[in-house]
């Protein structure tokens, strides 16, 4: 039993360092019900408790029971995300959460529209390229391309900075989707 | 009743046997309160919410409390709530009643007190419109509810009023907020019962934990020589039954018990094997037994700062249970070894039912008790009395004495501000049943303690109901003793007047220099004409000598008592682990450490 008072260190919840340990990218896919509010409530809870958010998609998926689809790619250490799924959960319009992050059970897809201004050599070059990647032309003139593109995000970002030397002008992507494989329905 | 009421309800036509019931929007309102079993609730009329005071009007089953601030309100309402179990209920217009309520809907939901607040709003085509007295109810109540919705359709009222109740107390209860839009109060239609409607989410909370987990649960603290049981406000939340549960539990174990602010009256004060409260301001004993433990069983408690102290030196050696209603709760703060999911007091009957089936039988904790009474010995809150000032923990413990005959005989119920009387409070008032204490743990509101005890005294009204005050805390709602005349609510609101924000003084002293900034009320009303400008009545005791005879006075009040008790004016709260400090890292008041010198610059930036 000691009385006598130690040198003075930090280290109390107000130090607890989210951020430390390795840190991971994430997917969510949540199943919420679908009413005003709801998506309010899932990017607050991102807000309120300091969690990132790196895309986020939502659409309305089953329109008989009225639930939607929410796909939030988020990066922490993984106690941080294992916090993040709790909280998910526990939100009363929420009908389910899915980890599926790095799982190779899913696949994962976003779409991006790709604006390319150009001529000559350039426009020539940035048709092969997205040939390649297998993107589809949705627009053109006289000096532009708008190209269509599926993929993993990483494959979206390759085209980025392919295209960027070749007059990428503008970039629209809709965030990540992800699906588990097999046939069976979650 | 009220005589208006007599005489609409003698007037009322008798309503023909129907089977179909159509209603407008604020009678439904007022009906599924009236079917969710409520008596009493606390509110302030106002534009967007007068059909609903229309409809409550004809209602006599319905007891509204008027308050005079939408705050008191709503801790009223939590109040009432926590001292019967019951759902607390709150009713106020759009705008600024709606946003000053938020303060008390913070309140419930840090501290998990189940409640249900109504809100008016403005009519549905206005909505959006910036019209008057309106304000994004739902948008700034998002993050402060368990749950809130906007009811366009008043054919989904019904639905949302019971939906709101079945949220609000099941699983891990908060506050719910209903806002209805002004033209839907005046709608019409066919009113559904609660056994009628089809909830629109899918919220089923888990009320027992695996069975599995269990065994492992109990094995552990079986085999444990050093166990403690840690509890918290959620063994008060699942019922009388739970607080039953943890008393054979710990009898079955053998193991010390201490619990959290929230959770004090769970287990009975003058038991052998109680330690006391733990955590910043807690019991010497209390804070070196969760640090030396080899098994720390967490019922119904989070882990809070104030708790835990410093986080990678809180209780090295233990493995670790944590019993929690919200999966969100186990494993936030700190990392445990089982998590059972599930009610506190379903989970405590399984360990129980758990252990009996298996024959255990605990190990031995002869030299943990003896390590316990030693800790006892150093008497973690003793203080210098004095013959000529009142020490405010002296005034408690005189406060906790006079009031044993009226426990005995009417049931005595204690609320708090925040602050140091707060913890002097917890300190030294004891607690022996559950639902006795009621205090602002997680969000600190100062000002909750006064209506707070209009709330207990409104659903007990036989009972002694003390708010152990501060006078900065009890001048943040001091309008809600008007309340309390009004419906005869005899509350003694009993003031440790100390002059200072004595706290933040505390604070000042630790971590600023001494430098007083702002703490000092230089300007105090004369809280014994104060009472009785009000209609109530006042009492000072400015010495030790007269103290007890001026309680006795105050108990025996039929009429609400504001006492305005003079303390010691710089005393500290004691016994205390500084910021950034580990469990058996205690400062108490007989080391004679100069407080301004104990924490180091890295503490001094923590709160």
């Amino acid at each position: 039993m000691s009385e006598t008072l130690p040198a003075d260190s930090a280290g109390s919840a107000y130090f607890m360092d989210h951020e430390q340990g390795t840190q991971r990218r994430a997917t969510f896919a949540v199943i919420v019900d679908n009413e005003p509010g709801v998506l309010a409530r899932v990017v607050g809870l991102f807000s309120a408790r300091g969690y990132n958010i790196e895309s986020l998609t939502v659409a309305e998926t089953d329109r008989a029971v009225h639930t939607s689809r929410i796909t939030i790619v988020t990066r922490g250490a993984e106690s941080v995300l294992e916090q993040i799924y709790a909280q998910l959960k526990r939100m009363v319009q929420v009908r389910q959460v899915m980890d599926v992050g790095g799982d190779p059970g899913w696949v994962e897809r976003e779409l991006a529209l790709v604006k390319v201004r150009g001529s000559g050599e350039h426009r020539v070059e940035a048709l092969r390229i997205a040939e390649i990647f297998r993107a589809r032309v949705i627009d053109t003139g006289n000096d532009s391309f708008v190209f269509e593109l599926t993929g993993a995000p990483d494959k979206i970002d390759k085209f980025e900075s392919l295209m960027r030397p070749l007059g990428l002008v503008e970039l629209s992507r809709t965030g990540v989707l992800s699906i588990a494989r097999g046939a069976e329905r979650v | 009743m009220t005589a208006h009421q007599t005489i609409a309800k003698a007037s009322a036509p008798t309503p023909a046997a129907q089977t179909v019931e159509v209603l407008t929007g604020a009678e439904i309102v007022v009906r599924a309160l009236v079917d969710q079993g409520v008596e009493t609730l606390f509110g302030y009329p106002g534009g967007a919410v007068l059909p609903i005071y229309d409809a409550l009007f004809h209602e006599p089953r319905l007891k509204h409390i008027l308050v005079r601030h939408e705050q008191g309100a709503t801790h009223a309402a939590e109040g009432y709530a926590r001292s019967t179990g019951k759902c607390g209920v709150v009713l106020v217009t759009s705008g600024p009643g709606a946003t000053n309520a938020v303060t008390g809907i913070v309140d419930a939901l840090m501290d998990s007190i189940p409640m249900v607040v109504i809100t008016g709003q403005v009519p549905t085509h206005l909505i959006g419109s910036d019209a008057f007295q309106e304000c994004d109810t739902v948008g700034i109540t998002r993050s402060a509810t368990k749950h809130n919705v906007l009811v366009k359709d008043v054919a989904d009222l019904a639905k949302a009023m019971h939906e709101a109740f079945h949220i609000a107390t099941t699983g891990r209860p908060g506050p719910v907020l209903i806002d209805i839009p002004k033209d839907v109060q005046f709608s019409k239609a066919v009113y559904l019962g609660p056994d009628e409607v089809r909830f629109n989410h899918v919220y089923a909370p888990r009320r027992q934990a695996e069975p599995a987990k269990v065994r492992d649960a109990v094995e552990l603290i079986a085999a444990a020589r050093r166990p403690i049981l840690y509890t918290g406000g959620g063994v008060i939340n699942a019922g009388p039954a739970a607080s039953e549960a943890l008393r054979t539990f710990a009898k079955l174990t053998g193991a010390p018990v201490t619990s959290t602010l929230m959770g004090l009256g769970a287990f009975p004060a003058g038991d052998p094997q109680w330690l006391g409260m733990l955590g910043m301001h807690g019991a010497y004993e209390a804070n070196h037994a969760m640090h030396d433990c080899d098994v720390m069983v967490c019922i119904g408690a989070r882990f809070d700062d104030r708790v835990t102290g410093r986080l990678d030196a809180f209780s090295p050696g233990s493995k670790k249970i944590h019993i929690d209603i919200d999966p969100a709760s186990i494993g936030k703060i700190v990392r445990c070894d089982i998590g059972l999911i599930g009610d506190a007091g379903e989970v405590v009957r399984q360990m129980i039912d758990a252990w009996t089936e298996r024959g255990l039988k605990r190990a031995d904790q002869a030299a943990w008790w003896a390590q316990i009474d030693h800790w006892r010995a150093r008497k973690g809150f003793a203080y210098s009395p004095s013959s000529s000032i009142i020490k405010p923990q002296y005034a408690v413990e005189r406060l906790y004495a006079l009031t044993r005959k009226a426990d005995a005989e009417r049931g005595v119920f204690i609320t708090t501000e925040v602050g140091q009387h707060q913890m002097w409070a917890a300190q030294f008032f004891h607690f022996h049943q559950p639902n006795r204490w009621m205090t602002s743990g997680g969000l600190g509101t100062m000002g909750y303690g006064l209506p707070a005890a209009v709330g207990v005294q409104a659903a007990h009204p036989g009972a002694l109901v003390i708010d152990i005050a501060g006078e900065a805390s009890v001048q943040m709602t001091m309008q809600e003793l008007s309340t309390a005349i009004q419906y005869d609510l005899p509350i003694k609101i009993f003031i440790l007047n100390n002059e200072w924000m004595g706290m933040v003084r505390q604070w000042q002293q630790l971590l600023h220099g001494e430098r007083y900034s702002h703490s000092y009320s230089q300007s105090l009303p004369d809280f014994v004409r104060l009472a009785e400008a009000y209609g109530g009545v006042g009492i000072r005791a400015e010495t030790p000598d007269e103290l007890d005879a001026k309680i006795e006075e105050m108990i025996a009040c039929p009429r609400p008592v504001l006492f305005d008790c003079r303390v010691e004016k710089a005393e500290n709260c004691l016994p205390m682990i500084p910021s950034g400090r580990a469990h058996n890292d205690m400062i108490l008041a007989d080391m004679g450490v100069s407080l301004d010198s104990v924490i180091g610059e890295a503490g001094k930036r923590l709160v």
